[in-house]
């Protein structure tokens, strides 16, 4: 199942308004990059330190965050080390380190549907040309659609390796190309045909 | 925008999520994984054109915003909108969306050979265009040296131009979507 990278918690970190999450994250960004000085990245830091303890995540959590990214954290240090100072290249990746353990933080207090209902709102309040059914509409339809082609792939695979073809790309996606344009057109024949357009 | 329009977006939506989890191929002699997200792009705008496949991929990129881990490896979230790869999110887009058009362009006489050229431009091109700067700018590193670092993504990238290349003809031909009288079916 399709399921997103919430960590469940009853902090006030997790309570906030998303939108209110997403407008500090973006402070927070822009000052780590045009206030370019130790203190404030020291600041940043502590922050940020305080924002994990606050929403109870512990280093595990804050590890799962970083993880994905220490390889590349790993190559910029290496390159700003090669090109620059120590003391640059230690400055780069935290400030990295930073902005990414930042959005990581609103990531995990915040439910995907908790954005949804955000951006749903935010739709509710544009002016007439949004096509904001429409836009729902496609949202709502990924949601369903990715556990779907994840099955319809499954069985595209099990069937190509009966024919030993399962490490071939184009034998696997091309019946799943055609399968999704097939599925699409009944899909909306079915949503035509309750009268939804 | 018919029903149908947005049942189309959305699915290459799910299908680009989807490739995050196909096989990753690699080639020998180079270190480089090839995952399939990115052929993902490629066929969003070689399949539905300009348009629906570039609002496709802006579709998935704001549920991996929302916290989904959609992308290859598991990531999503805000975080990888900050990280050195973020330009080849945008990259991605822009690589649609130029696919599309091109296909557009040239869906008459489109052949193998034309579609490869087609997927080259957009799918690698445009795409390291907009997605070495980035690696330039959130890594701050000279814009030669973050080209050196994605040069081994290159081979991978061709490979899949012409995986690409070959879906789009193939569905031309047995299943076309791009030239149909609007609101058909």
């Amino acid at each position: 199942m399709l399921t997103d990278l919430y960590i469940s918690g009853d902090s006030p970190l997790h309570r906030a308004r998303p939108a209110w999450k997403l407008v500090l994250l973006f402070l927070f960004c822009t000052l780590l990059f045009v206030v370019t000085h130790p203190v404030m990245l020291a600041i940043g830091l502590v922050t940020i330190a305080l924002g994990y303890a606050v929403a109870g995540l512990g280093p595990r959590a804050a590890y799962t965050a970083i993880r994905p990214a220490f390889f590349v954290l790993a190559i910029i240090f290496a390159a700003q080390l090669w090109l620059e100072t120590l003391w640059l290249a230690i400055y780069v990746t935290l400030r990295l380190f930073a902005l990414l353990m930042a959005a990581a933080l609103v990531t995990y207090t915040t439910r995907a549907s908790e954005f949804t209902e955000g951006l749903l709102a935010l739709l509710s309040r544009a002016p007439s040309w949004v096509p904001k059914a429409k836009i729902a509409l496609a949202i709502s339809l990924v949601w369903r659609f990715i556990p779907m082609i994840r099955a319809q792939f499954d069985e595209v695979r099990e069937a190509q390796r009966a024919r030993g073809l399962d490490r071939n790309m184009l034998a696997l996606v091309v019946p799943l190309v055609v399968r999704t344009l097939k599925t699409a057109d009944e899909v909306a024949e079915a949503i035509t045909a309750r009268s939804l357009d | 925008m018919t029903t149908r329009d947005i049942t189309l977006i959305a699915l290459f939506a799910a299908l680009t999520a989807v490739m995050a989890i196909f096989p990753p191929v690699t080639l020998p002699l180079l270190p480089v994984p090839i995952t399939a997200q990115s052929l993902g792009v490629m066929l969003a705008g070689g399949v539905l054109g300009a348009k629906r496949g570039g609002l496709a991929i802006l579709l998935l990129l704001v549920l991996v915003a929302m916290g989904l881990p959609l992308l290859s490896g598991g990531r999503g979230g805000l975080s990888v909108f900050f990280g050195p790869t973020s330009g080849f999110l945008l990259g991605w887009l822009v690589a649609a969306f130029a696919i599309g058009w091109m296909t557009e362009k040239f869906w008459d006489g489109l052949s193998f050979v034309s579609a490869t050229l087609i997927c080259v431009t957009g799918g690698i091109v445009v795409m390291y265009a907009i997605g070495i700067p980035g690696i330039s700018l959130v890594a701050g590193v000279p814009l030669s040296k973050a080209f050196m670092g994605s040069v081994a993504f290159i081979p991978g990238d061709i490979v899949k131009a012409l995986i690409s290349a070959a879906v789009m003809v193939t569905v031309k031909k047995s299943y076309p979507i791009i030239g149909q009288t609007h609101g058909a079916a």
